[in-house]
């Protein structure tokens, strides 16, 4: 039933089967990406402490960036857009983990020390399994 | 020896061609569309500070030395100013571009890039200039004495 109202859709309009799935594959795309980047978001604001913070904020910038760009890149088509928006998602690749490589690296070297709870290593090794 | 800024270099050593680049084409993408002189100024002068940062500022000074700098600095000023005395020789307004070809519209295309060549070669020696004040200022207090 949804295929037909879907197929009288498309007939009466102007866009073929090409183009629906074009716009549904970029639609897919960037609501996957929105949902990555919701939660590093809520990762940032949820997270007990530095590192694991900076992993979900450069985890999912990373990934959801990506494939917002992917999404756009399906929808411009085979454009010179299309062409810029995947210079930008490769530098985006390159420089975005460099980034959070840099922080990292940065606060292990000030001698920050990550959170520990009560389930590490350093405690469970000597009591109870 | 072991290299703690290993991922930095190489990365950076890559980046640092196409930042250029990138701002060659947002300076000749000024006439067209969003971007100019400024923006490519700054843009190219990041590449070199971005160069400065990661190799340290005596590598930047080695590939961009502060000679090329005080010069840039003064040309640029002199290109803009010399557009606008050239159209005054050529009996114009100072900066009517008009007169600069013999098609109006023509003269105002050269005029345009030629101030804009101006605007990059200013902009980019004088935020180098900045970085190498700043970066080259020798510390005031001892590190011991803090």
């Amino acid at each position: 039933m949804i295929i037909s109202t879907l197929s009288a859709v498309i007939l009466d309009s102007n866009i073929g089967w090409a183009g629906l799935l074009q716009v549904s594959l970029s639609c897919i795309t960037i609501a996957l990406g929105l949902f990555f980047v919701l939660a590093g978001s809520i990762g940032v604001l949820r997270f007990p402490d530095f590192y694991t913070r900076l992993h979900a904020a450069g985890m999912t910038d990373t990934l959801g960036a990506e494939l917002i760009l992917i999404g756009l890149i399906i929808q411009s088509g085979f454009t010179q857009t299309s062409l810029k928006l995947l210079m930008i998602g490769f530098f985006l690749l390159l420089t975005s983990p460099t980034a959070t490589h840099a922080i990292a690296h940065s606060a292990y070297t000030a001698n920050l020390k990550p959170k520990l709870g009560k389930h590490s290593f350093s405690k469970t090794r000597g009591g109870r399994s | 020896m072991h290299d703690p800024h290993v991922i930095l270099k190489v990365i950076s050593k890559f980046l640092v061609p196409f930042i250029a680049l990138f701002a060659f084409y947002v300076q000749f993408h000024g006439d067209f569309g969003p971007g100019g002189g400024f923006q490519a100024g700054v843009i190219l002068a990041a590449a070199v500070i971005l160069y400065a940062l990661i190799f340290g500022l005596d590598a930047a000074k080695k590939a961009f030395p502060p000679s090329w700098v005080r010069v840039g600095m003064s040309l640029g000023v002199l290109l803009y100013g010399g557009t606008g005395v050239l159209t005054w020789i050529l009996g114009g307004d100072f900066l009517s571009y008009g007169v600069l070809a013999h098609d109006p519209a023509h003269g105002q295309h050269y005029g345009i890039i030629a101030v804009e060549l101006g605007i990059l070669c200013s902009v980019t020696n004088v935020m180098i200039a900045i970085f190498y004040a700043f970066g080259s200022r020798q510390p005031e207090v001892d590190e011991d004495n803090w």
